[in-house]
């Protein structure tokens, strides 16, 4: 028997490890258009303590690891490039703690947004946590690897930043608080202890997070979404950047699309709403549509479309079936809002040059400090034709976010390396330091963030 | 097998594997596809398992024996069809029906699906039973065999053979009898319905059966069924129309509740229980009846009803459809499905677990010994709550 499959079931179990055909090829793959890579060894760890241990085994046997969470970035983050161990984090789930009073959750690495959004609406009503337009089987840590957004970023910014502590398990095999935890004082804070900085956004090539503090914020009695539609896209960074000044709402987002076809080309802003009373509702409504757009449906530049009660939440998704093709891929990117309308325009442009109809998305992030603007490209993935067209479309989308001034958001390969091409040598270096410290044998996730 | 043979062609790739189909309707988490729930890797997903059909019909992967046991480890409970956003979701267990029938034709099986077809083949039950022991339920029950009755009661193989099951058939016929049903059954004529044959992709058996069954019943001037299992009900309902078997067709939980509403069923007896109600995959999903078994419940005196988180669309499956009740892929393990499922019911403070369906209450009536909760909780079927409630 393989010594190192029989390793990984002494630690773990036989039903939770295999190096057969079947789960090698499942894991092989992300949703998106990258190719797949078969990693050697599929293993569903139960605990910490079985991390640390196949951690240092993977160390001992020189083996890369990939940490999975539900593979949902789509942009072949978690693809075993160099093969290896693939540890799919989902069976850890369970939500560790809940502090009400102080309003964060503890919860472990393999628990997903729809679980948390569930646990929340059903025994604490009264408080949600920022939701990200990802479907609701992507995990809570794998959105923080990866600097995600949510349905609150307008308040309160990435869900990277409304992390109150973590706990890791090195690419050494050890095991570290961060935050107050680290004191043994609870998971209540991150500061002020000194800035690690050495996990989030790093898609797990320096450690994996085992649990995570995630801040919740109160959740208003009365949820729900207005509409807003002007043609021209010139207009949407002052619309934004009003919206922005009322402080009114949960979360904006600016979004527009060739299906259906009577909406290509409108600019729909739409703007999330919560309130605890009808007397809340109304004097939020009419400070941001009235006061602060009633101008634009004056002057005959755009209209208001309604308001409408309640938030779909998990958030449903069906972009993967516009083609009837079950694919679709994305580039985000962090943005400032002032290139909205070029973004929109060249992304347009590159959806139509490759025959894909054209969707874009751009979701305030703060108080109009910057957006996360995407260009979605549907695919068929049964014509290897039309995955390549993406795949394209989606290379000339990583150019397009450097040519505009942005940063490439949860970049695939492609984009990392025009990202490491870019940035500041001695940036670049320390990265490669902090890396290399952490991970001196360098198994962890290989093949992203190479240059380093 | 080749892509272009398969019925689903032209569908099976648009699945994106987002994992909707794991979620039960309530998102609380992502074990309500009872395969991924029991084994918690991809492969064992609703989207693996389509993603695995698709690459061994591309040649992307070759037949094994564990893509096969990955294949026929779906329940076909449908808890995909109802959380898949996307439109082709009606289709989901279609395509793994259809992927089973491929290995089927390619004549590439688990051995235990093998055998059970074969059992079924030879003995009419996949038991492997004799067909001369089918009826000996009866004994003692005063149960006629059908000549000219209202009702035929179509027993099934679980409530034939299995001796927790056949408890709950007596238990059935007795309250009918004292309600004054007009029925009969057939008894060592009763052939398998063939739900489960359909499940395993074995469509060309299946056929034989709808076919004989059909005939049988028309031979015998049968037009009122009643079913004592769901299954039984799904393809006597929704199939052996295509046979020219144009029955009507009864769940027995709906009898059940015409006798409540026309008050032949005297519940006199204080039934003083918390009792908590599992739905039937192939009474629930399969056939939106949610109603008649609570109807039936809330008509018994003393019956403190008590919801399961999961409960009508949003279930759990027990773990025994699409013929994983002979097949037992599922089993072995504190995540298999009937365990979690009793120890959901566990959680609402019940004192009883009540089915409607002979192979949820074998699946669950043994998860409770394995989870040792025999002092906690009872696993009863509706019709015994009933005929202890008359006091039969």
């Amino acid at each position: 028997m393989d010594p190192v499959y029989k390793a990984l079931v002494n630690i773990v179990d036989g039903e939770h490890v295999s190096n057969l055909p079947e789960e090698l090829y499942i894991y092989s793959f992300d949703l998106g258009t990258a190719e797949p890579h078969p990693p050697d060894y599929v293993v569903s760890p139960g605990s910490v303590e079985q991390i640390q241990e196949i951690v240092r085994l993977a160390n001992r046997e020189r083996i890369p690891i990939v940490p999975l969470g539900a593979g949902l970035s789509l942009a072949g983050l978690a693809v075993p490039l160099q093969g290896g161990i693939l540890l799919d984090l989902k069976r850890m789930d369970r939500i560790i703690e809940m502090n009400e009073r102080a309003r964060y959750v503890v919860v472990e690495c393999g628990v997903s947004q729809g679980q948390l959004t569930a646990y929340l609406e059903r025994h604490y009503p009264h408080l949600t946590h920022s939701e990200p337009g990802a479907p609701p089987a992507a995990t809570i840590v794998g959105n923080l690897m990866i600097h995600g957004q949510g349905d609150l970023a307008h308040p309160y910014g990435f869900n990277s930043d409304l992390v109150n502590g973590l706990e890791v398990v090195l690419p050494t095999g050890e095991l570290c608080r961060f935050g107050s935890v680290a004191l043994g004082a609870g998971w209540f804070t991150n500061h002020p202890l000194p800035d690690m900085g050495l996990f989030l956004g790093w898609c797990g090539v320096t450690g994996i997070i085992t649990k995570v503090s995630l801040r919740l914020f109160p959740a208003k009695k009365i949820r729900g979404v207005g509409t807003f539609v002007v043609e021209d896209a010139d207009l949407v960074p002052e619309i934004l950047f009003k919206l922005t000044h009322v402080q009114m709402a949960e979360d904006i987002i600016a979004f527009s699309r060739a299906i259906p076809p009577f909406a290509s080309g409108l600019q729909h802003i739409t703007v999330n709403i919560g309130a605890d009373s009808e007397k809340e509702l109304e004097f939020k409504q009419e400070l941001i549509w009235d006061d602060m757009l009633g101008k634009y449906i004056l002057r005959g530049d755009g209209g208001y479309l309604g308001f409408v009660r309640g938030l779909e939440r998990p958030q449903i998704s069906k972009t993967s079936d516009y083609k009837k093709g079950g694919g679709f891929e994305y580039v985000g990117s962090i943005m400032p809002i002032e290139r909205y309308p070029e973004c929109y325009r060249r992304g347009r442009e590159i959806s139509e040059r490759h025959g894909i109809p054209y969707t874009v998305t751009g979701r305030c992030i703060g108080a109009g400090h910057s957006m996360m603007f995407a260009w979605t490209y549907a695919f068929n993935r049964a014509d290897p034709l039309s995955i390549l067209q993406a795949r394209e479309a989606l290379h000339e989308t990583d150019d397009l976010v450097l040519e505009l001034g942005g940063v490439i958001w949860k970049p695939g390969i492609y984009g990392q390396k025009l990202l490491l091409k870019r940035l500041d040598p001695c940036t670049r270096e320390l990265m490669g330091k902090i890396k290399r410290l952490l991970d001196p044998q360098g198994i962890m996730n290989p093949g992203n963030w190479e240059a380093i | 097998m080749s892509m272009t043979d398969f019925t689903y062609a032209d569908l099976i790739h648009r699945c994106f594997r987002c994992g909707y189909c794991k979620f039960p309707v309530i998102w609380t988490d992502v074990n309500n596809c009872p395969p991924y729930g029991r084994f918690r890797m991809e492969s064992y997903s609703c989207g693996g398992r389509l993603w695995l059909t698709r690459a061994w019909l591309n040649d992307q992967i070759h037949w094994s024996e564990h893509l096969a046991e990955i294949v026929y480890s779906c329940t076909t409970c449908k808890n995909c069809v109802i959380k898949c956003p996307l439109r082709f979701n009606v289709d989901i267990v279609n395509m793994i029906v259809a992927a089973r029938s491929e290995m089927v034709e390619v004549g590439k099986i688990p051995s235990a699906v093998k055998r059970f077809l074969e059992n079924v083949e030879l003995y009419g039950n996949p038991y492997g039973e004799s067909r001369s022991k089918r009826g000996q339920w009866i004994d003692g029950t005063g149960v006629e065999q059908y000549r000219d009755q209202e009702y035929l009661l179509y027993v099934g193989c679980t409530g034939s053979y299995d001796t927790r099951a056949q408890d709950a058939v007596r238990a059935l016929a007795m309250v009918m009898i004292k309600a004054g049903v007009s029925f009969g059954i057939l008894g060592n004529e009763e052939a398998c319905d063939g739900n489960e044959v359909h499940k395993l992709g074995e469509s060309g058996l299946f056929e034989m059966m709808a076919e004989g069954n059909t005939k049988q019943f028309k031979d015998m001037g049968i037009c009122k069924i009643i079913t004592f299992s769901p299954h039984a009900y799904n393809a006597i309902k929704n199939y052996y129309p295509q046979y020219g078997g144009n029955f009507e067709v009864f769940h027995y939980t709906q009898i059940l509740q015409l006798l409540t509403d026309e008050k032949k069923i005297d519940t006199q007896n204080d039934f003083n229980a918390k009792v908590t109600f599992h739905d039937p995959c192939f009474l629930g999903r399969w056939n939106e009846e949610y109603e008649a078994p609570r109807a039936v419940l809330r008509g018994v005196r003393g019956i403190d009803l008590m919801e399961m988180e999961k409960n009508r669309e949003g279930s759990l499956c027990c773990g025994g459809g699409g013929g994983n009740f002979q097949l037992d892929l599922l089993g072995g393990s504190e995540n298999s499905p009937a365990r979690r499922r009793v120890r959901e019911a566990c959680e609402t403070g019940a004192d009883i677990l009540v089915v409607a369906c002979p192979k949820c209450l074998v699946m669950l009536h043994e998860a409770v010994e394995s989870e040792g909760m025999k002092e906690k909780l009872l696993v009863m079927d509706i019709s015994e709550v009933v005929a202890k409630a008359c006091a039969l």
